[in-house]
């Protein structure tokens, strides 16, 4: 099959998941939620106000006009005003969007390399007391919480060393990567890296037994090169597709990360959103990012099919 | 004579492959002390009183205290000596109609404060809460949203699949979709969109926002399962023999997928354990009136400032062993089912 037809066949069948994305987003939001009138007139609430809300946000119509306008909303990327600061939704993704690639991009990319790095290490000497040390204190960084190494970190390297600020967000990108994003990326690498090692190690130990490595010993070619020229191209295929599934979540920053040092990303605008229901910002990202996710499994696979001849289109 | 010896069945050779383990043996081991705990305090044997205020604000660690035994206590405060008459120079008193009214109503009020503890086995919280009975009654609920959102995520999951799998064709594509849609919104943010929803907070909601979403990786493996299994002669033959399609699905294939769901039961307990204590401390999970190991930590995050670490140190930890004991645990359990497997 050629990739024409094979982009447009993927393409027709996101489709359907994405009407069952904005159809559930839909129910969760104008169905389950109950009427959001209540939750934006306040605590003091009079029945006129209620009903002039409710006229305003459109849900004294039928379920099915409501959810005409929700699709008109995701069609055109006009989600209205947010309910609690009454800065437009549209507005609110463009401008969090900097800080949280900021935190999320150098993130990414130590991640990866770092990643890469230790697996080809470990992997090479597989079985050996570094790999199964490794491997074991690897389940135990995993397992302590990120909101405790967030705490822990930022009280230590901030509050008590000040080698880093406790929090804080400029407008110029390059005080932002070396001074503010610093303390954050490091401590979001300490959750993201075991995992990837971990992965990495079972996709590069997939290679090492093939047989193409063993011919490649036989010709007498050295492990370092058949490690890194050989086995990392190979291993590079599964790596590579990790990665770019991984990608989607830059939009939604990092939830935690951005809380805790009031960096002004996406990730931290959507926990305020749900703390007080500012309910327009929540459907937005979650049907936006939900697309974002569905385009990036098809990059993924184009691109595996770009790194490797084999795989045939389907 | 020849004793016939019945082969051991799958479930024996996993279990006599699982205590040749070290490793996965500690762990169950680990797992085991922390369930029992939760039992004894689900029966309401231990922690019971962990809203009682037995210590000074603040108490620090019995080893951390300076030149404080445990036993050290703050005598009690006396409320009659507090009461003393403001000076009301000659002027009658604003309020004395109403507080007479108050003691009228409440005569047996007792006011005076018993006496608290200077420094307590695990230290104390603000409120003088003795941070040891904190910490188990924190793990009752952490681990058992953590144990039922699993068994209900499992549940649908399993069944989910297995519809999926054994009958195919349309009904596969249904649930296909269903598994696609739910996949496409990254699972943190489907998690806060839910809790944003749902206004009312309780341990409940909590189990149900998180078994509702937490299917999908059970019904991948386990939809995969019945495809294979399907056609298998085993399935066929109950077929001709009569068996209804649920007794084959149930009856016949599902003992044969149970080791895959017992290793995916393990892992979402592990990964609901850690949403559970992220949801509660952004304050998305459990009501105030109920400790978890993300409300402690929650309280925590003020506390360090401060300087008194403990509690962020015993919630912190026991969370962290318990995880770290329940995956090495999940990776014994994955090797002993499936020997066949290279890692």
């Amino acid at each position: 099959m050629n990739l024409t037809a094979f982009l447009f066949r993927r393409l027709w069948q996101m489709i359907p998941t994405m009407l069952g994305v904005v159809l559930l987003v839909f129910l969760l939001f104008n169905w389950v939620g109950g009427d959001p009138a209540y939750v934006l007139a306040g605590k003091m609430a009079n029945p006129d106000d209620i009903a002039n809300i409710r006229h305003q946000l459109g849900v004294d119509r039928p379920l099915w006009e409501q959810l005409l306008i929700f699709v008109r909303q995701i069609v055109t990327g006009d989600f209205g005003n947010s309910w609690a600061t009454r800065e437009p939704v549209s507005e609110i993704f463009r401008t969090r969007l900097g800080p949280s690639l900021v935190l999320l991009l150098p993130m990414l990319l130590l991640e990866t390399v770092v990643a890469v790095v230790v697996a080809l290490t470990v992997a090479a000497m597989r079985g050996s007391v570094l790999d199964r040390t490794l491997m074991v204190t690897s389940t135990v960084v995993m397992s302590i919480s990120l909101l405790v190494y967030i705490i822990v970190g930022q009280y230590v390297f901030a509050s008590l060393l000040g080698w880093f600020p406790v929090k804080g967000w400029s407008d110029d990108l390059w005080r932002n990567l070396t001074t503010y994003a610093v303390l954050p990326v490091l401590l979001g690498l300490m959750v993201s890296i075991a995992p990837s090692v971990r992965l990495y190690r079972t996709f590069i130990l997939d290679e090492i037994s093939q047989d193409y490595v063993r011919t490649a010993r036989a010709k007498g070619l050295s492990e370092r090169r058949i490690l890194l020229v050989h086995v990392l191209r190979n291993a590079a295929i599964p790596i590579v597709t990790n990665v770019l599934m991984g990608l989607p979540a830059l939009l939604t920053g990092a939830f935690l990360l951005e809380r805790f040092f009031a960096i002004p990303g996406i990730g931290r605008e959507i926990i305020m959103a749900v703390e007080r229901s500012d309910f327009p910002i929540i459907k937005a990202a979650t049907v936006y990012v939900a697309l974002a996710t569905l385009l990036a499994n098809l990059l993924g696979d184009l691109l595996y099919r770009a790194l490797d001849p084999r795989v045939q289109f389907e | 004579m020849a004793v016939e010896r019945a082969s051991p069945g799958l479930w024996m050779l996993a279990w006599r492959r699982l205590r040749r383990d070290r490793v996965g043996m500690t762990a169950l081991v680990v797992v085991m002390c922390y369930l029992f705990v939760v039992f004894l305090a689900l029966m309401g044997w231990v922690a019971q009183d962990w809203t009682r205020e037995v210590g000074v604000n603040y108490a620090p660690p019995v080893f951390w205290a300076e030149d404080q035994d445990e036993t050290a206590q703050r005598p009690a405060v006396d409320h009659a000596a507090l009461t003393d008459p403001v000076p009301l120079y000659g002027l009658q008193d604003p309020l004395a109609r109403e507080l007479a009214a108050i003691r009228a109503e409440h005569p047996a009020a007792d006011l005076a404060e018993a006496p608290r503890r200077l420094s307590l086995p695990l230290g104390g919280d603000k409120w003088g809460h003795d941070v040891w009975t904190k910490v188990i009654k924190g793990s009752e609920t952490s681990i058992l949203v953590g144990l039922v959102a699993a068994l209900l995520a499992t549940l649908l999951g399993t069944v989910m699949g297995a519809v999926a799998g054994y009958f195919g064709r349309w009904v596969d594509d249904g649930f296909n979709w269903l598994y696609g849609v739910f996949t496409a919104i990254p699972y943190l943010l489907l998690v806060f969109a839910i809790a944003a929803v749902l206004q009312q907070k309780g341990v409940v909601t909590l189990v149900l926002i998180l078994g509702l979403t937490g299917w999908t990786g059970v019904f991948r493996l386990v939809r995969a399962e019945y495809l294979k299994h399907k056609t298998r002669e085993y399935v066929l033959a109950a077929g001709a023999m009569g068996a209804s399609h649920a007794r084959r699905m149930f009856i016949h294939i599902l003992p044969n997928t149970s080791h895959v769901i017992l290793v995916q039961l393990s892992q979402n307990v592990v990964g609901f354990i850690k949403s559970e204590v992220i949801l509660s401390f952004l304050g998305f999970g459990v009501p105030v009136d109920v400790v978890s190991w993300g409300s402690m930590l929650n309280e925590a995050q003020n506390e360090l400032i401060l300087g008194k670490w403990w509690q962020l140190a015993a919630a912190g930890l026991a969370m962290a062993i318990l995880v770290t004991a329940f995956s090495m645990l999940t990776d014994a359990l994955r090797d002993a089912l499936d020997p066949k497997l290279k890692y």
